[in-house]
């Protein structure tokens, strides 16, 4: 099979979008992406974009190519709650690798903040619990993650002083990104003086709802040199809701980075680089350890030595993540990857981490529900 | 109305106080939530049997930011997951303070029209 290729990438700021759908948020970052990746409207053989819970449409990528005027050959849209961007990813790879496209859009939007009632977007949200054995308790998506939060820490020693050690190298990050959400420096105190959510989680445990888009062009030519390869993906769909999840050594994401790992011929030791999903501090905290990047309970420790900083030996989510260059849904799932590209092709502008050659993405969705595990290489 | 019209005998069972919950027929293994096959062997014979209501609590939080006008009116409220001895594991909100660890008794009220589990410490 041919080689699949990141040939571009592109985003609107992430915040408040008054007054602009989730077309026009896509229409804004896929254009910069085709921009990104040299590549006219006509080129774009592949088609798949996300979901917007402000336009349940029966057909968004269709109706996306219509206002975007691109007539492809392959076109769906694609849901798997924050694994959506990694799933299309993956599926853009497997496109290109098969021959069936050339060059693969991926786009994802919405105004999840000023589109809809914040009461509305959370109860959207909460909709991935059980509709008949959780969700009537009065639970959210921070209650899910709260109550896996209790159970992790209570077995790990995790603390929330730990946790609140990731929100705030989240934020330091994306200060440095000019289409970053939230900004304004937080300290370990304030996160956890900030407002309680459902505990442990406070609302600096917890990403922001913001508006935004973000899109990837996956190609089957290299593009312009450092070019950026899709090496390996891997999947793993353990449970759906949150009471159901069997084992909290293994909620999925080790063995969807044993997949991605296995199809790239590279190993844990040879990432230089960490775009990892993180809607809340608990989610980053378990991601990193179970897949090996922290030993169990010991991923602020990592924090502390600097490990994690855009300077140090694995930089992590140098655009500040879900929890501070904002969520707006399938879009913020992007924004890893998209900063991943960016480091590895070395367009990362002020935040270049120097030379960074094996980034490895990760993304979950629902309550460590699905995950997606993605490695990029570069290739001089 | 369930939202999985199997899931019903749950519902009913909440409605008349009781805790109700799947097994296999085949293999005996109790289940949590609602599935259309046995988790452990995939055998799709399953019954639904009636929980004598004591557990152990397996996660807890303490909800502030509740999702909803009906449910900020009881914030802030204790969700648990709690393990029930038969096996499988229930989400229902509890007795303030309780603790991972903890054994608990179901108890049950009324809210917005339903009957909802509320866990409490087992002092037996």
């Amino acid at each position: 099979m041919r080689p699949a290729y990141i040939a571009g990438a592109g985003n609107t700021a992430f915040g408040r979008h008054e007054g602009r759908g989730p077309l026009d948020l896509m229409a804004e970052a896929a254009g910069r992406a085709l921009d990104d990746a040299g590549l006219e409207r006509s080129r774009i053989d592949g088609v798949l974009c996300g979901y917007a819970t402000t336009l349940p449409h029966l057909m968004l990528s269709t109706l996306f190519c219509e206002r975007f005027s691109v007539q492809p050959a392959y076109a769906h849209s694609l849901q798997l709650g924050g694994a959506t961007g990694g799933a299309m990813l993956m599926l853009a790879r497997e496109l290109v690798r098969a021959g069936r496209c050339s060059n693969v859009l991926i786009v994802a939007g919405e105004n999840r903040l000023t589109g809809q009632a914040r009461d509305s977007s959370i109860q959207t949200l909460a909709q991935v619990g059980d509709a008949d054995f959780e969700v009537p308790n009065g639970a959210s998506v921070p209650a899910y993650y709260a109550l896996l939060a209790s159970r992790y820490m209570f077995e790990t020693g995790l603390t929330e002083v730990d946790l609140s050690e990731l929100a705030v190298l989240m934020r330091s990050n994306a200060a440095k990104h000019p289409d970053a959400h939230l900004k304004e420096p937080i300290t370990r105190e304030s996160v956890l003086a900030s407002k309680p959510i459902a505990a442990p989680l406070k609302l600096l445990d917890c990403c922001p709802i913001s508006d935004g888009a973000m899109a990837l062009v996956v190609s089957a030519e290299p593009g312009r040199s450092p070019r950026v390869a899709l090496a390996g993906a891997g999947q793993a769909h353990r449970h759906q809701h949150l009471t159901a999840i069997a084992d909290t050594t293994n909620y999925g994401a080790r063995d969807a980075a044993a997949r991605a790992f296995g199809e790239s011929g590279l190993r844990l030791a040879d990432i230089d680089y960490l775009a990892i999903y993180d809607s809340f501090t608990i989610t980053l905290a378990i991601l990193l350890e179970e897949i090996g990047f922290a030993p169990r309970g010991g991923s602020a420790d990592r924090v502390r030595k600097g490990d994690f900083l855009p300077g140090g030996p694995l930089p992590l989510n140098t655009h500040g993540g879900l929890l501070s260059f904002g969520h707006c849904g399938v879009a913020g799932g992007m924004g890893h990857a998209v900063e991943a590209y960016r480091q590895l092709a070395g367009r990362a502008g002020d935040r270049q981490t120097g030379t960074r050659r094996r980034a490895f993405v990760h993304a979950d969705g629902g309550v460590m529900s699905s995950h997606v595990s993605l490695i990029l290489a570069r290739e001089d | 109305m369930p939202a999985l019209a199997f899931a019903a005998p749950f519902l009913e069972g909440l409605e008349r106080s009781e805790l109700r919950y799947q097994r296999c027929v085949d293999c005996g293994a109790p289940q949590t939530l609602a599935r259309y096959a046995c988790r452990q062997c995939g055998a799709t014979r399953l019954e639904w049997r009636t929980a004598e209501g004591l557990g152990t609590v397996y996660a807890a939080t303490v909800v502030a930011r509740a999702p909803s006008e009906e449910f900020r009116a009881l914030a802030p409220y204790t969700l648990a997951i709690v393990e029930l001895d038969e096996g499988p594991r229930l989400m229902g909100h509890a007795a303030p303070g309780v603790a991972i660890g903890d054994r608990v008794r179901a108890e049950f009220f009324a809210f917005a029209g339903h009957k909802l589990v509320r866990f409490r410490p087992d002092r037996a």
